[in-house]
């Protein structure tokens, strides 16, 4: 939106995308603890899925599994990897993801390079520094944020069976598949776009690949936007629609990808999916080709 | 955000007709897991009428004891009919093997089922047994069709007869089951001293699904309280830090 992926900042970006890869993975795998009848199933879905890969699917899926199904030998790995080894990882690349913000600095919603204008001693004009300035505002964002949390968790810690399904209070069992297999509601657009891809020749590695490559689209994007304009203040009409459009295919992709596939919701999905990624070819084409009509950019922030 | 909401609300309607099944709403139950006697209850006809099959394998009598308020000398006098010790979990002394045999299948463990069906389901499916003798066990249930248990409760509600009304599918009258009716005086309770009764028992199976649940919205108020005066707090030092640079 302000276009904080944009030269200089690409590595930020990465690093910011890396965390939310590996906070997925921290999530999916937490899922299966509880060892009720959704972690099960929902875990046998998603492990499935690198099953689809060719030649060396199955092999992977064992791997991963350790076991030919299920079982205690990949309940104790996730938890192994759950509490130590990805949290670890989390750690780090947040210490990289800080590093890299302090060589460039942050974003404005102006979108404007503040060092260009730098008082007698280097520092610049319109810059405050990360402490104590944006230090104490996250600190009320952040406190905002816990008032809801807390909410959630003292008050309705199922979020009326969204956050916690009914059925995963049975307790896991490989002989009974629930009615519905879904994945927890931040994973729903990206099942929604697996699901929109018909299979091929029998096999679902086109699903499986498209799905990967939504994400591999988020990595890319300070490449495919060429605009030189960073923030949505200054930039074309064309690019507001198209960010609108992207943000709503989203939100419904994520609706669809909780529901059981009727032959509508697989067309409606089939439409969020060509959204998602139409966004993504219509930046690179609208950038590169210099089809945007940007406004003036000010010099200096404004207030 | 308002997408989100409606997100929400959209994926909240299937759930409940879901839940619902085929034979029309479920009544609502109304728990309240504050109400200390109305547990007390629940505790006495759980163990009378429901541990004769069922368990409740993740709670024990000791809890039961501390939370609602009992002594243990009373737990262990009135609630435990079996060997069991105050710190034990609520097992029967039926054996599952056998009793699979008994019924076809063993009787599930109660402990989560406030979970996984919701309360109103308990309560509704305690008041929609119906005489059918076509049933190994003489009973039915309106909205848990050919189970294998019997009527637990038939003596204090007395047996519940189907109520038949025609009702017109496509070109054809069929005769179905839209209630129950139950003789009066034919039970040991009335009919509202009934729905108060299953009620009760609606509210500990709530209770023992999630034993912590009074305690954790108690202290919730306590934690929000706190986070409120936190905020308020935080955006002052926040405006007095950001007076300079606007």
């Amino acid at each position: 939106m302000y276009g904080s992926y944009q030269k200089p900042r690409e590595l930020v970006w990465i690093f910011g995308m890396l965390i939310y890869v590996l906070l997925m993975a921290e999530a999916f795998m937490g899922y299966l603890l509880p060892w009720g009848q959704m972690s099960y199933w929902g875990a046998q879905v998603i492990i499935s899925l690198f099953g689809a890969v060719p030649f060396v699917g199955e092999d992977l899926a064992l791997w991963i599994r350790g076991d030919y199904n299920i079982s205690e030998v990949t309940l104790t790995r996730f938890f192994a990897l759950h509490v130590i080894a990805l949290p670890l990882v989390l750690v780090f690349l947040v210490i990289f993801h800080i590093m890299a913000l302090h060589e460039v600095g942050s974003n404005n919603p102006d979108g404007i390079d503040i060092k260009k204008y730098k008082d007698e001693n280097g520092v610049p004009l319109d810059g405050v520094a990360f402490h104590p300035y944006m230090t104490v505002k996250d600190l009320v964002a952040v406190i905002i944020f816990l008032i809801f949390f807390a909410a959630v968790v003292f008050f309705m810690p199922t979020f009326f069976g969204l956050f916690i399904e009914s059925p995963n209070f049975e307790p896991a069992n490989p002989l009974v598949t629930p009615d519905l297999i879904h994945p927890v509601w931040y994973f729903g657009a990206y099942y929604a776009i697996l699901r929109a891809i018909p299979s091929i020749a029998g096999s679902s590695f086109p699903g499986v690949a498209v799905m990967g490559l939504a994400i591999v689209m988020l990595f890319l994007l300070p490449w495919l936007d060429r605009g030189k304009v960073r923030s949505i203040r200054y930039r074309g009409l064309s690019f507001k629609i198209a960010l609108i459009l992207f943000a709503i295919a989203f939100v419904m992709l994520t609706f669809l990808g909780m529901q059981a596939a009727t032959p509508l919701y697989t067309a409606l999905s089939q439409i969020g999916t060509v959204i998602y990624f139409g966004y993504f070819i219509f930046l690179w084409v609208y950038t590169y080709f210099g089809l945007e009509k940007t406004k003036p950019v000010p010099e200096r922030v404004t207030k | 955000m308002k997408k989100f909401v409606l997100a929400v609300l959209l994926l909240l309607a299937p759930g409940l007709s879901g839940a619902a099944g085929p034979q029309g709403d479920l009544m609502s139950a109304r728990v309240n897991v504050n109400d200390n006697a109305s547990l007390q209850r629940g505790a006495n006809l759980f163990v009378n009428y429901c541990m004769s099959c069922h368990s409740a394998e993740f709670m024990r009598f000791g809890r039961v004891a501390q939370d609602l308020g009992l002594s243990e000398d009373l737990v262990e006098k009135y609630l435990i009919f079996t060997d069991a010790q105050i710190g034990d979990t609520m097992l029967n002394a039926m054996d599952p093997e056998l009793s699979e045999g008994w019924f076809g299948a063993a009787p599930p463990d109660l402990s989560l089922t406030a979970r996984v069906r919701s309360a109103d389901w308990i309560y509704t499916f305690l008041n929609s047994f119906y005489r059918d003798e076509e049933s190994a066990v003489g009973v039915n249930n309106l909205i848990f069709s050919d189970l294998s248990m019997p009527h637990p409760l038939w003596e204090l509600q007395g047996m519940p007869e189907p109520v038949y009304e025609e009702v017109q599918v496509g070109d054809e009258a069929r005769l179905e089951i839209v209630g129950t009716r139950v003789e009066e005086g034919s039970g040991l309770m009335t009919e509202a001293e009934y729905r108060q009764a299953t009620q009760d028992l609606t509210n500990f199976m709530v209770y023992i699904s999630e034993p912590i649940r009074a305690e954790r919205e108690r202290l919730g108020v306590r934690v929000i309280l706190f986070l409120l005066v936190f905020l308020f707090v935080a955006y002052l030092l926040k405006k007095e830090y950001w007076k300079d640079v606007h």
